[in-house]
């Protein structure tokens, strides 16, 4: 089996509104010759609701996508939602410490628990060696005029016996892998802090409250734009910002595509609410940030 | 110390918090150190200790009125933050579970319709269709225009899928059915 070789469980996110993570990560790893194959017929993890209705549920709808995993042969999946990432070892943590719920997980899922999974987030295998190293390599676009806020949101670290990777409270592995790709990043306060989540559609007045907050404390450390590896995150700094406020909000991927010389309609730049992409092409034009309007 | 029925058996109230979470709440020495840490306090009317002290004491009613655990995010900061390792968050999911059972109506309605939008819409087609989530969530709430200028911009920038696919809605379908037989039990 090849080394760089991973399972790949997009979510439903990355099928839709996220389309553009799905697209950059895709031709992120490809440049990085990590070789990344779908799971088959993978099922939706249950996100934010399932485990407010039954717990049995919430372990299963992600036992059963990772029981197709094993199928494959493949022990290793790259989950690049924080939502899958978080239920899906959440899921796992549970199965292996508890028989019984493995064997009511079993029974519903008609099939073994895959506990020996492993399940990264795509931070955490490019933010260590020995690709963060290769990264420097193949960066063609100098990018080293911006300055971003890595925003980490709630699970990509949280809770950390669950994510098992960073730090939880001051997490370092996306400023890791943009600081190799040749970007600049800020120091700021609100990196963990919540966006308001699945509240988008319920309470939306909550998400602009709290996300205002993110959006607000990036500005004044004196960033130029967001990143972000989240679709809920993305979707929530993006559209919720207040008139005139204009930070383009970017997924980590999108960015290290730039630098890597991919052209922003290939990073499909062009599908975000707030612009990034006339953003970002001004920007390789003239090599310095020109405010629209 | 007030006795609940749930599934037709009689439990303490924190028993039955323990069984649909699998959360022992008796841990927590009431440090406030969740409420410190969380995003959405303000909008709650007890903190989230002050709600574990509720279902450590089983005052069933005094939890039932709460908004609080309605305007939790799952973010997971008081989980991580917890010096006694209780998974405040899941003991919030836990007490919508319970009183969900018990048939109590929710504070914050709009939040439980969007669960259940999410839940029934993965059951009919087994990933999330985002419209499908949506107009539910709409039809329930009644509440047609709100956002609807955003909804528009993004449907123009093709955010969102328009036609729904329905790989893996059979496999989805037969597991809540078996999860759902289960927890009757």
């Amino acid at each position: 089996m090849k080394k760089n070789r991973y399972a790949y469980y997009p979510g439903c996110s990355l099928h839709a509104t996220a389309a553009e993570y799905d697209r950059s990560l895709t031709a992120v790893c490809r440049r990085m010759d990590i070789e990344l194959v779908e799971i088959e017929k993978w099922v939706c993890c249950g996100s934010t609701a399932a485990h407010t209705k039954s717990r049995l549920l919430a372990e299963a709808l992600p036992m059963a996508s990772l029981a197709r995993m094993e199928a494959m042969g493949i022990e290793e999946v790259i989950v690049p939602c924080p939502e899958c990432f978080s239920k899906l070892k959440t899921a796992q943590h549970h199965v292996a410490r508890d028989r019984k719920t493995r064997k009511s997980v079993a029974d519903i899922i008609q099939t073994q628990c895959y506990e020996e999974a492993r399940i990264y987030h795509p931070l955490k295998i490019f933010s260590e060696d020995p690709l963060l190293s290769q990264i420097p390599s193949l960066v063609t676009q100098d990018l080293s005029g911006l300055k971003i806020a890595c925003y980490y949101g709630c699970l990509i670290t949280r809770p950390p016996e669950i994510a098992g990777f960073d730090n939880c409270e001051a997490p370092e592995s996306m400023d890791r892998v943009l600081k190799a790709a040749g970007l600049r990043t800020v120091d700021w306060n609100h990196k963990t802090r919540c966006c308001g989540s699945s509240f988008a559609v319920s309470k939306p007045e909550i998400v602009k409250d709290l996300s205002g907050q993110v959006l607000d404390d990036a500005r004044s450390a004196g960033a130029d734009a967001i990143a972000v590896g989240c679709p809920v995150c993305h979707v929530n700094l993006d559209t919720r910002q207040p008139e005139g406020f204009d930070m383009p909000v970017f997924y980590f991927s999108q960015l290290m595509g730039a630098s890597f010389g991919m052209s922003p309609t290939d990073l499909l730049l062009h599908r975000h609410y707030t612009e990034a992409n006339t953003w970002l092409e001004r920007f390789l034009q003239s090599g310095y940030i020109t405010h629209l309007q | 110390m007030t006795e609940i029925p749930v599934k037709g058996k009689t439990y303490h109230f924190s028993d039955a918090v323990k069984a649909a979470g699998g959360i022992d709440t008796s841990w927590c020495y009431q440090c406030g150190k969740c409420a410190g840490g969380c995003p959405l306090v303000h909008e709650m009317d007890l903190t989230p200790a002050q709600l574990i002290h509720g279902i450590q004491l089983g005052l069933t009613d005094l939890v039932a009125t709460s908004r609080t655990y309605w305007m939790c995010a799952s973010c997971q900061t008081c989980t991580t933050r917890c010096p006694q390792h209780v998974d405040v968050a899941g003991v919030m999911a836990a007490v919508k579970i319970v009183m969900e059972n018990e048939e109590h109506p929710p504070l914050v309605p709009e939040v439980q319709a969007f669960n259940f939008s999410f839940l029934e819409n993965i059951k009919l087609f087994g990933r999330t269709y985002e419209p499908g989530v949506v107009a539910m969530f709409k039809l329930r709430t009644r509440e047609f225009t709100r956002d609807l200028g955003m909804g528009v911009e993004m449907i123009k920038k093709g955010k969102f899928n328009l036609l729904p696919r329905f790989t893996g809605a059979w496999s989805v379908r037969k597991i809540f059915m078996r999860a759902g037989r289960r927890e009757k039990r």
